[in-house]
């Protein structure tokens, strides 16, 4: 660290909104206007200063949002508090999609180009949008503009928007079901669209659990949650005690919902094991799958059902602090999450003596910036911690060595809304829902198109077929094309394969995944093509680059799966399926996390599976004799 | 110290030590090498206390700050010790059982009140006390100097002023705790181990002790005056005094090095005979009556050398010298030849095993084990020792193995340069990372960091100066005037200057060459000089 600054100067609304994230600085020498007559003789900084560089991105957030982008000075500034190279910041910063280094208009629109608004008709939106003013292009007096998007995780009201509003009183909303008008409306000034929660499409089913409480219990007051049964089960955690909760997840046989299904029971308890202190608990709401927003709808309806689960976690895991780190497009999600902390330190429910049992433990929430790496668990530590979010090699694993290099328990939204449950009727009841592998039940996230999407509870077992019949089937006189099962990173189904059970081993069966939960329904109208090359374009932009197989095979992906849709090889079809399969082969094998590792799953299991690209031929005058 | 001429840790100590704390030394900078130990120390939880007039990229990772006035550093060692005892956190059984005049030691500091201190040092009284404070309560403490405490006309003081404090606390002789100087080549250590010292022999055996004496006569067949050599500084007032008027220099360039470089030019160029022995034609070189091309003492010759942590290692010949210059040793054997003296054609390996028999703490250090060991530390008598991680544990056994440590008492004066009405400001030197002293060996190399000299100032007198950034102006000094351009740096306060002797300014003509009749070393720290602007027409003038 040779601390070299830039003549570059913030201004004092960026100073402000640094220094209402860091607090006000306690030298002048980390502000850039070193007082001669004090300060000429002494300075602190040290580990003090670095202990805050966690708050970089909190802080890039916060000029972000009052001013619209980042300036070079207020990058100094940022620098300067933190002791912190400018060159190390900026290579954070530049790290997430959100962050602008160029002025940029107050109001930006963000509208979804990826897979679910695809199927619904996005590309005739973007292309009306391009017909006034290309994405970036100032508009209404250079007041705002609208740019492209990948999934804003509004999958069941596609085409889905976002906007932000820079400013003093910063304002963040979702759009849903976006047109034309609305954006030129939200350009020109509109504001409060009127997007709310809704109840799910099976509300009033007595058999739901995880969704029971969605679109009926207030998630503004912890008295609604605590009135529909909310924190029995923190209260019988106390009762039967660390060992005790770690006896009933194990019972349970619960298995992480993120996409590593990896036992949630073991998981706490390798945590609860280390010698090594702090413990931390990390809730990964980092939900940038394309086709997924199962965990948004919690998070905006059911809060306080995660800050429940999260401090039962801390008292069967030891865990001292918490963190939520939730993506950054999710604006009402965040600010639900934030009341209901809010309220939770001010019912005792979180903070020095929960419910007064002894237990010290609080949550921070964290937002993202638009990096879908950070999903990824250690990215996600890194993106915390303040250095750009690039996935550490494992192991160690973050049981051993999460977040701060400490032993850490990082469970997906959805995983943690099981653990109430679980506590407060046993594991083994929990068991016995669901079949032998796959216990409870699943959320799954129904989208494109099908007559009602939404977020689907059910218990493992049931068939892709009997789901999208509950989500009301595609419409009449469509059939299915093909189903993308787990998002981007996962693989897709044929209409001969609607029969597989929904569950982990019979997902492996027809070469799939659970994933996250991602049912996306194609009907004959959707060019599926068009949509292999959305996911490859997907992968392209989100790889981080740390590992070269991905940063250089996504890119080649893209490239063939251009050349494929547009009928211009390099080569025969064969050699170049050939060559495709040998990138998606080098990416498994030499990428570090599973970015690199799935970026060509859905890419391969559509070539394998259903018939595209059939009419290719070379044309190339390169093609090799 | 305690009559060992080596610091007393080894680096392994810095990464596992409690509180570190630089004084007078830019390491960041100037230690780069050693500077990765002390992050190492610091990542895993040490605090980092610099000591420097200026906020150097060291000062910048410390926890604590205290920017020193220059040459206050003994008023600044005596407060910390008063307020240790004023606190009672001193270590009265290690003080008891390990020292000598303690009772002298602690009536001497007792004038230096943390309110004294403040005014001699500028360092706020609360800085002060809170370095005091963790200082003597680490369970684990390292303190770590550089030229900033040697270059000073008190320098042996300073020194001696914070030994006082390892030894006041019980820091010293202990695992991660200890008093380091930070040798500022890869081989000054080396150097002074050799015997490069006036009175001393290879392993710092005393000239004025007959035994080693008689020893080294029987193997080099020679008489060794007992008398002690003249220091450099003594060299050069005897050139003052004709007395001596040939001079063979190797590997120095003192008219670049020296302080005031105009009388040590015209002292050069007086001489009736010089040989100069440098890897390219330097400064000093361009005064010689003869010129002899030497081999780098890395990549072009085979040997040893010995860092900061006292470990002797090996270099190793890759490649061969260009043209006509040879191997420092096969330079000096021929000399001897004519000098009527046969050594032979010996390799660095028959001199190397030559010094182990001759100095007892080199004698366990084949060439075998510093291949396989990646070097030794000293003391390491025999084949079977390992080598030292730390020294004066024996100040911890009970009762103490040999001599006890004495304290010194010595008292704060201020730099003989005194700044005035007409030389305002104090300029100190120092070096950057990617330059080496007088850059013969890294001048020739380009490096993206590399900008040109400049004074550095503080914005502050910038301003009264009506000075703006890369503004040539005339320093001043006593001594001379040089023509430097000016560079504007918040490390810096009013009244305060920095400078280099890099590269093409020639700072030395500035400083005074008044040294520290303890050390021999100049007090380069301390320089008052007057900042004037000039007209552009006066700058052609300037350039003679």
């Amino acid at each position: 660290m040779d601390l070299h600054y830039t003549q570059a100067t913030e201004t004092p609304h960026e100073r402000a909104a640094v220094d209402a994230v860091l607090g006000p600085a306690d030298s002048t020498w980390s502000t850039g206007d070193r007082r001669a007559e004090t300060e000429s003789h002494s300075a602190h900084a040290g580990h003090a200063a670095r202990s805050q560089r966690d708050r970089l991105l909190p802080a890039l957030h916060a000029v972000a949002r009052r001013i619209g982008w980042i300036s070079e000075g207020a990058l100094n500034y940022i620098s300067r508090r933190l002791t912190i190279p400018p060159a190390e910041a900026y290579g954070v910063a530049s790290f997430y999609a959100l962050f602008a280094f160029e002025p940029r208009p107050k109001t930006v629109v963000h509208v979804c180009e990826d897979l679910a608004c695809k199927a619904v008709g996005s590309d005739a939106l973007i292309a009306e949008l391009e017909r006034t003013a290309g994405p970036g292009e100032p508009q209404c007096g250079g007041a705002s503009m609208w740019l492209r998007s990948p999934c804003l995780g509004l999958c069941e009201r596609a085409p889905a928007g976002l906007l932000t509003v820079a400013g003093d009183e910063p304002h963040d909303e979702p759009l849903e079901f976006v047109t034309a008008l609305r954006v030129a409306a939200a350009l020109e000034g509109k504001r409060d669209f009127g997007f709310a929660p809704t109840q799910p499409p099976q509300h009033g089913d007595p058999s739901l659990r995880l969704l029971r409480r969605v679109g009926t219990v207030d998630p503004a007051s912890l008295d609604a949650y605590r009135a529909a049964g909310g924190f029995r089960a923190l209260r019988r955690a106390f009762d039967i005690g660390a060992l005790g909760v770690l006896r009933e997840m194990t019972a349970s046989k619960l298995m992480g919902r993120g996409g590593a299904a990896f036992p949630t029971g073991r998981k706490w308890e390798a945590v609860a094991r280390e010698p090594e202190r702090p413990h931390f608990i990390v809730c990964n709401a980092d939900e940038s799958e394309p086709g997924t927003f199962k965990d948004r709808i919690i998070m905006e309806s059911d809060p306080f059902a995660l800050i429940e689960a999260m401090t039962i976690a801390a008292l069967a895991a030891t865990c001292d602090f918490g963190y939520i780190y939730i993506r950054g497009e999710y604006p009402l999600a965040t600010r639900r999450i934030e009341h209901a902390l809010e309220a939770a330190r001010a019912h005792g429910m979180l903070g020095d003596d929960i419910m007064g049992r002894g237990l010290r433990f609080d949550i921070e929430l964290r937002r993202g910036a638009g990096a879908y790496i950070c999903g990824e668990e250690t990215s996600l530590f890194n993106s915390l911690e303040g250095y750009r979010g690039e996935p550490r090699n494992k192991p160690p694993f973050p049981v051993q060595k999460g977040l701060f290099r400490k032993p850490t328990i990082v469970n997906n939204v959805e995983t943690l809304i099981n653990v109430p449950d679980i506590v407060l009727h046993g594991g083994d009841a929990y068991a016995a829902i669901g079949v032998a592998d796959s216990t409870g039940t699943k959320l799954f996230c129904v989208c494109g198109n099908v007559a009602k999407p939404g977020v689907y509870e059910v218990a493992f077992g049931a068939t892709l077929r009997e789901l999208i019949e509950l989500a009301g089937g595609v419409a009449a006189g469509h059939r299915v094309q093909a189903v993308l099962l787990g998002g981007a990173a996962g693989a897709f189904a044929t209409p001969d394969e609607l029969d597989a059970p929904l569950t982990f081993a019979g997902m492996r069966a027809i070469k799939a995944t659970l994933g996250s939960g991602v049912i996306m329904v194609f009907d004959e109208t959707v060019d599926l093509e068009a949509m292999l090359v959305r996911i490859a374009a997907f992968f392209r932009d989100e790889s981080c680059g740390q590992c070269v197989p991905c940063r250089v095979g996504t890119v080649r992906q893209q490239e063939l799966l251009a050349r494929l849709a547009a009928r211009r090889l390099h080569g025969s079809p064969d050699e170049e399926r050939s060559l495709l399969a040998e990138i998606g082969q080098v990416m498994r094998d030499a990428s570090i996390c599973g970015l690199g590792q799935t970026a060509s799953s859905a890419v391969e299991s559509a070539l394998a599976k259903l018939n595209l690209f059939s009419s290719a031929v070379p044309v190339d005058e390169r093609t090799p004799v | 110290m305690f009559g060992a001429g080596g610091g007393t840790n080894s680096y392994e100590e810095v990464e596992h030590t409690d509180l570190i704390v630089l004084w007078g030394s830019n390491a960041r900078e100037t230690h780069p090498i050693f500077f990765h130990h002390v992050l190492k120390g610091i990542h895993n939880g040490a605090k980092l206390y610099v000591i420097d007039p200026r906020r150097t990229a060291s000062a910048q990772w410390a926890d604590g700050w205290l920017g020193v006035n220059v040459g206050s550093d003994i008023a600044l060692a005596n407060a910390i010790a008063r307020e240790i005892l004023v606190d009672g956190l001193e270590n009265r059984t290690f003080i008891d059982r390990a020292t000598l005049n303690f009772e002298e030691y602690r009536k001497s500091v007792e004038r230096y009140t943390l309110d004294y201190a403040q005014e001699i040092t500028g360092v706020p009284a609360a800085a002060i006390r809170e370095l005091a404070h963790a200082y003597a309560r680490a369970d684990r403490a390292m303190i770590c100097w550089t030229l900033g405490i040697t270059e000073h006309h008190n320098a042996v003081d300073s020194v001696v002023g914070i030994i006082n404090l390892a030894l006041l606390t019980g820091k010293v002789g202990r695992y991660g705790c200890g008093v380091n100087p930070l040798r500022g080549q890869n081989n000054v250590q080396g150097g002074g181990d050799m015997g490069a010292i006036p009175d001393r022999l290879a392993g710092f055996q005393s000239t004025a002790d007959a035994a080693a004496r008689e020893k080294f006569e029987k193997a080099w067949n020679c008489t060794i005056s007992p008398e002690r050599g003249k220091r450099l500084n003594e060299m050069f007032d005897a050139m003052e005094e004709g007395e001596l008027t040939a001079l063979y220099c190797i590997g120095e360039n003192p008219v670049v090095s020296e302080a005031d470089r105009h009388r040590a030019v015209r002292l050069l160029e007086g001489l009736e005979h010089m040989v100069v022995q440098d890897i390219s034609l330097t400064q000093t070189a361009r005064l010689a009556s003869v010129v002899l091309p030497a081999a780098a003492g890395w990549v072009e010759s085979d040997g040893t050398v010995t860092n900061s942590e006292r470990r002797v290692q090996r270099v190793r010949k890759v490649i061969e010298p260009p043209g006509n210059a040879r191997d420092d040793m096969w330079i000096v054997a021929q000399i001897a030849k004519r000098l009527g003296r046969d050594w032979g054609s010996p390799t660095a390996q028959d001199v190397w095993d030559e010094v182990r028999s001759l100095s007892p703490m080199h004698a366990g250090m084949s060439y075998e084990r510093l291949e396989q060991l990646n070097g030794l530390r000293w003391p390491c008598p025999d084949e079977n020792d390992p080598g030292a991680l730390f020294l004066h544990g024996r100040l911890w056994a009970d009762p103490v193995e040999g001599p006890k440590a004495p304290f010194h008492a010595v008292e704060y004066s201020a730099p003989l340069d005194a700044v005035d009405a007409q030389f305002p400001l104090l300029l100190t030197t120092g070096r950057r990372l990617d330059s080496y002293n007088s850059g013969v060996a890294t001048g020739e190399y380009s490096s993206p960091l590399r900008r040109v000299e400049a004074l550095e100032i503080s914005p502050e007198e910038a301003a009264r100066h009506g000075l703006s950034e890369g503004e040539i102006v005339a320093v001043s000094s006593r001594r001379g005037k040089v023509f430097v351009p000016v560079h504007i740096d918040r490390a810096l306060r009013e009244g305060l200057a920095f400078m280099t002797f890099h590269f093409d300014v020639p700072t030395n003509v500035l400083t005074l060459d008044t040294v520290d009749p303890k050390s021999g070393t100049a007090e380069f720290k301390a320089t008052a000089i007057r900042i004037d602007k000039i007209g552009a027409g006066s700058l052609a003038a300037a350039g003679d």
